[in-house]
């Protein structure tokens, strides 16, 4: 550390700083992953292919989920609709004059 | 009771050999008798860094598969009283390692020995789990950077739910972390973890600081235990975690920068 550095304004987070960051980050993801029983990935494509006989969605639109509370498990399933096209607009089928 | 000990990473070269080397020394300097077996079949390295690589006429293996007796596999060491290595195969591959044959040798060996020290190989593989599988403790070793810091996490999670202690519902194997090639010097600027943040990430109990210290290549140089080099700082500091492990209250050493004199100081502010 020099002079100079008590006369400059707040310093940017030191290198070890950013990768105590990125770690706390990545590892958070990591370890919620770990606890997941190995059925969830088969689940979530079966669920899929399911909805997708009744609605068109993206193949990310459907994400499972197991959460661990004391005494009990529960399975959360999120499941994103497309937004409900407009009456004539393009993709359905418009009135014909 | 004899207990076994497991040195693992997730990562390979972060010093888990050296470590196992040392702290195996370092239990057996103590007077307890102590052997570390080479997991790293196929890669064998215990017998090089122990120097005992000209002496190696059976194997692990070779015991596991019954072509040798246990006691003619067992290297005595010549330094110490109370030390043993069972070195492993370098021609085999992790194959040949089975949960019952390596149970089996284990059983033998803690009718003998005090403690048994498991030199795990790096990766989550079959060596490394059969490795960490009968562990009673497990020390994990680790550098403080980014790629070490996260293999840990996932050797932790690994032992949480792959062990022998887990998958029977016993007391969870007791984790140490013992962080290697720290510099205080690169700490102290910002460019290397802090042992607090890796102890914030891990939270696992820490065993010992290990600084970078030219005196670990020179100790594996000359195939001696950096244990035995006590003037080193390195050396010292296995000392040190050796007798935590054993319930001591040791402060940890070497974690600040070495005092620079006044003069050196001085021309440091002005270059």
């Amino acid at each position: 550390m020099s002079l100079l550095d008590l006369f400059r304004k707040s310093k940017p987070p030191t290198v070890a700083a950013q990768a105590k960051e990125r770690l706390q980050i990545v590892l958070a993801h990591e370890r919620s992953g770990r606890d997941s029983p190995d059925f969830l990935p088969a689940l979530q494509q079966e669920l899929l292919a399911v909805i997708k006989k009744y609605v068109n969605i993206d193949d990310d639109k459907v994400a499972v989920k197991l959460e661990r509370e004391s005494g009990c498990s529960m399975l959360e399933v999120n499941v994103e609709l497309p937004v409900p096209a407009k009456r004539g607009a393009a993709g359905t089928p418009a009135t014909v004059n | 009771m004899a207990k076994i000990i497991t040195m693992t990473s997730g990562k390979g070269g972060v010093g888990k050999t050296t470590s196992s080397a040392a702290f195996g020394t370092g239990l057996a300097l103590r007077g307890f008798k102590t052997c570390i077996i080479d997991f790293d079949v196929g890669l064998r390295n215990l017998d090089l860094i122990m120097g005992c690589e000209r002496r190696v006429v059976f194997d692990f293996i070779n015991v596991i598969n019954g072509e040798a007796r246990l006691s003619q596999a067992l290297i005595k060491d010549k330094r110490v009283e109370n030390l043993y290595i069972l070195p492993t195969s370098q021609t085999r591959d992790k194959d040949a390692l089975t949960q019952e044959g390596v149970g089996k040798i284990l059983d033998e060996l803690k009718k003998e020995f005090d403690y048994i020290l498991c030199d795990s190989p790096a990766g989550i593989e079959k060596g490394a789990l059969m490795a960490l599988y009968w562990a009673d403790h497990a020390i994990i070793v680790t550098n403080p950077e980014v790629s070490s810091v996260r293999d840990s996490d996932r050797i932790l999670g690994v032992i949480q739910a792959k062990s022998r202690r887990a998958e029977q519902g016993l007391e969870p194997v007791k984790e140490h972390l013992l962080v290697t090639r720290y510099d205080p010097d690169r700490v102290e600027k910002g460019e290397m973890l802090k042992v607090e943040d890796v102890l914030e990430i891990l939270a696992i109990p820490l065993l010992g600081i290990i600084p970078e210290s030219p005196a670990v290549l020179k100790a594996s140089n000359v195939g001696m235990p950096v244990v035995l080099d006590d003037k080193s700082n390195a050396g010292q500091a296995y000392g040190d975690a050796v007798g935590r492990f054993l319930g001591e209250t040791i402060e940890h050493r070497f974690i600040k920068p070495e005092k620079k004199g006044f003069l050196d100081r001085l021309l440091r502010r002005t270059a």
